[in-house]
């Protein structure tokens, strides 16, 4: 029998880098393949070729032994090539049956596809309900959305790009065994991840990236997770310490009964929050995301600001009311979920990104900003963290999520900050820099810094965080401590209001069972 | 650098083809346009003397477009700079005062300025429209002037002719030489040039309104307030327009008329983005854009061209210039079909 998919000799190089040098691989029908590798090792560049939205500049690729010419997505698509992408692509404010009628080829029939995405999504036991809009589902829910439109297509080969960096440890598990029966229906699948533990559990085997060569191929259930993280980052990881947490006396940030409504028709209102970091210790904000994460962090940091000035304390200082600015004098610094429009600005260039928020270390003088200061503070963080960029003068947008992000941690670590506010500090990055950037938020905290981690990576928090809450629906739960408490109690709350209520709203991924 | 050779040379074709058609020998046409006025002296002073207003205001107008606030009314702060340089010059009670000079020069920029304080009033506080708001008061501002000639400011001694009274000699600038127009306050122009590029490329208040403009949600991200951006990008365009205004009084023109410039403050706005809102770009711009108006009139009283044509001729440079732009950064792409 054929491979389902066969590349060979797969080579493609952007100016300046080769994104895969001469990649081999085979997927047999009803495989589960993972593609391993850190960031900028080649995957994205490999999926787009296979899918057909990058041309390789040498090389084959063979459907069923047959070579495929005039590789697009649309022949892809055609042959029963589907990929489910890491960032949706839906419209929030139609159903989910237009959404997937958008993106069908078949006639324009509503009821009818509406009738197919019940039964199919039934049969793979991830229900939808198709007359939903999609701006009321759960971050879990729209995947489904979007994987039900490939299943639709009856695809020979289904791509996942990171699938599970937005579910609970629950909806992981469904998620699981719809691609198992999948597979076990002939469908190959091809599952991109950096996550060394989904990998053993679910895949046959791998092919491991790193810098765009393969650098080995693995049988994950059979290798142990050090085999494979060092096949991926060529060296052996760096382990954690998390020496004990000494929590200061008084709380560095103190909110109590922080009440506010939703931005916008999408947003969630946020009910009485209260809760406290202190110095020394690092606090974890669990939950799915959309239940007010946004809200909350864009209160924290100033970016919106509240009128009741003591609902937020810095350093004992009421700062509801201040902007991020007069924040960050107070000793706050912040990294936000997006990286590149909010936390660096696009277009200009990693010196110029330096000045945003680290203008107060001696970049400015007289009002006239001081290149040569930016610059060597942006060689420092390019050097000290790692950040693969031509140096301070590349721009922002130039350089892969996973460096932006690097370069964006290590410019707010870098200000010293007493109170440090981080959303998904490793949403992207490989798993050695993700390694680097944990241990040091650890210590960080342990020279005395309060840091609040906001994070749908529950490993993450369970790795690094002395005291976890739990955010749902705008409310966030009492403080759990780390060591008293476990995953599935975590999974629970994070869906709590609808097993109290019975509403079918959001995060109803993790309870069915 | 692509950009502007490609649209030089379209717009050399283009416009040669135009001509052609129309019956106008194409190379005599463009020699006339582009090169007989700049062939005397006089053609040189001319040249400057009308670039100087269109750098001015489009060096103020870039700050603001830096920061996407969108002043496009500089024409009416430019009158209201006029009105403000010109009163100051008629009624103050020493015609021969050296200090009228600098006092009409303060009066001018501080007139542009609070002429576009309304609009960022408005639009800090209100959240209105400035290119509504800003567009609007150039009408104000042009009856206002209209009224100011034909009534109280008319000139008692100038034969009913809406006019005021012509300035003093202490209130005026005097020429580099009197056969030629040109004045001494082309040096505010090129001061106005390095302030500009002081500002936008080096000073730590530019690089905040570069960021607003850039991407505002890490504007607000790093606490840059929206409103700094949105008052000093308005007063920044108001007090050149209102330097740029004063200069004409106190230059070429000498006293008020109903229609005091040709269009620098709307011209000024293409000016700044031939320039690409970069100091030394826009000298280009201001410069080339000067060139269009001289090469205008001359192709209209040598060859006879009428006025709509060079008009057109004008256009088709500012749109391969424009397009030309837009093609260095994007590509025209064939999609297939949908299978």
């Amino acid at each position: 029998m054929p491979p389902r998919l066969e590349l060979r000799n797969i080579t493609k190089s952007y100016p300046g880098i080769i994104a895969n040098d001469d990649i081999s691989m085979s997927i047999m029908p009803g495989e589960i393949h993972a593609v391993l590798g850190e960031n900028g090792a080649g995957k994205s560049t490999l999926m787009k070729i296979i899918y057909g939205a990058a041309q390789a500049d040498s090389g084959e690729i063979f459907c069923d032994g047959k070579p495929i010419a005039a590789h697009t997505p649309a022949t892809s698509r055609a042959l029963g090539i589907e990929m489910v992408y890491q960032h949706f692509a839906l419209f929030e404010s139609v159903t989910v049956v237009e959404n997937i009628a958008l993106a069908v080829s078949s006639s324009f029939d509503l009821d009818t596809l509406a009738r197919q995405i019940t039964e199919l999504s039934n049969r793979y036991g991830m229900p939808i309900d198709p007359y939903r809009r999609v701006h009321d589902l759960s971050v879990g829910e729209r995947q489904r959305v979007e994987i039900v439109r490939c299943l639709l297509q009856a695809p020979k080969l289904l791509i996942l790009d990171e699938p599970t960096s937005v579910l609970t440890p629950q909806a992981v598990v469904k998620l699981f065994e719809t691609l198992r029966q999948l597979a076990a229906e002939g469908c190959s699948i091809v599952y991109i991840s950096h996550k060394l533990d989904e990998v053993q559990e679910l895949c046959d085997t791998a092919t491991v990236l790193r810098n765009g060569k393969v650098t080995g191929t693995a049988r994950p259930k059979e290798s142990t997770s050090a085999q494979l993280a060092r096949l991926m980052v060529g060296a052996e990881l760096p382990e954690m310490h998390v020496s004990p947490s000494v929590p200061s006396d008084k709380p560095v940030i103190e909110v109590r009964g922080l009440t506010a409504p939703a931005r916008d028709k999408y947003g969630v209102e946020l009910k009485n929050v209260s809760f406290e970091v202190r110095g020394g210790e690092i606090v974890g904000l669990a939950g799915v995301s959309g239940n007010g994460q946004a809200e909350l962090i864009s209160l924290l940091s100033g970016e919106r600001t509240h009128a009741n000035a003591l609902s937020i304390q810095i350093g004992g200082k009421a700062a509801a009311h201040l902007n991020a600015s007069e924040r960050r004098k107070l000793g706050m610094a912040f990294v936000p979920e997006e990286r590149l429009g909010r936390g660096a600005v696009p277009p200009h260039a990693l010196w110029q990104n330096a000045v945003l928020t680290a203008h107060r270390s001696g970049l400015v003088r007289n009002g006239l900003v001081d290149r040569k200061q930016a610059n060597s503070f942006a060689a420092k963080i390019i050097e000290r963290f790692k950040v693969k960029a031509n140096g301070p003068q590349s721009s922002a947008q130039s350089l892969s999520g996973g460096n932006l992000q690097k370069f964006i941690v290590g410019r707010e670590i870098a200000l010293e900050p007493k109170l440090f506010l981080v959303a998904q500090p490793t949403w992207g990055v490989d798993v050695g820099a993700a390694a680097f950037i944990r241990q040091t938020l650890v210590d960080l905290s342990r020279s005395g810094a309060a840091v609040l981690v906001i994070s749908e990576e529950l490993d993450e928090l369970f790795e690094i965080c002395d005291r976890l809450l739990v955010i749902c629906q705008g409310q966030v739960s009492p403080p759990l401590i780390r060591t008293k408490t476990n995953r599935e109690e975590i999974g629970l709350l994070m869906t709590r209001v609808d097993r109290g209520n019975g509403t079918n709203g959001r995060g109803e991924v993790a309870i069915q069972d | 650098m692509a950009a502007p050779v490609i649209a030089t040379v379209l717009t050399l074709l283009v416009g040669s083809l135009l001509f052609a058609v129309l019956g106008y020998d194409p190379l005599a046409t463009l020699q006339a346009f582009f090169i007989t006025p700049l062939n005397s002296l006089n053609g040189l002073s001319e040249w400057l003397l009308k670039a100087s207003p269109l750098i001015l205001i489009a060096c103020g107008l870039a700050v603001g477009f830096r920061a996407n606030v969108w002043n496009i009314g500089a024409e009416g702060q430019l009158i209201i700079g006029a009105l403000a340089a010109c009163g100051v010059g008629l009624f103050y009670p020493n015609p021969d005062s050296w200090l009228l000079l600098p006092l009409m020069f303060f009066a001018g920029a501080i007139a542009g300025m609070a002429w576009a304080a309304i609009p960022a009033f408005l639009r800090a506080r209100m959240n209105t429209n400035e290119i509504l708001v800003t567009l609007m008061l150039t009408y104000i501002a042009t009856l206002l002037l209209s009224w100011l000639v034909h009534g109280p400011w008319r000139d008692p001694a100038g034969f009913n002719y809406p006019q005021t009274a012509l300035l003093s000699a202490a209130a005026m600038f005097e020429p580099f030489d009197y056969a030629y127009r040109l004045n001494a306050s082309v040096f505010i122009t090129v001061v106005a040039v390095f302030l500009m590029w002081l500002f936008t490329d080096r000073s730590f208040l530019g690089y905040k309104m570069s960021v607003s403009g850039a991407a505002p949600l890490a504007a607000r991200y790093a606490g840059f307030r929206e409103s700094a951006a949105v008052w000093t990008g308005l007063l920044a365009g108001g007090a050149a327009a209102g330097i740029a205004g004063m200069a004409e009084v106190s230059g070429p023109l000498g006293q008020l008329s109903p229609q005091i410039s040709p269009g620098y403050g709307f011209a000024a706005i293409i000016v700044a983005f031939i320039g690409r809102l970069n100091a030394f770009g826009i000298v280009l711009g201001g410069l080339l854009m000067s060139l269009l108006f001289l090469g205008g009139e001359a192709v209209q009283m040598n060859l006879g061209l009428s006025a709509a044509l060079t008009r057109i001729f004008q256009g088709i440079l500012l749109f391969f210039l424009l397009a030309a732009d837009f093609f260095i950064f994007y590509r025209l792409r064939r999609i297939p079909e949908h299978a």
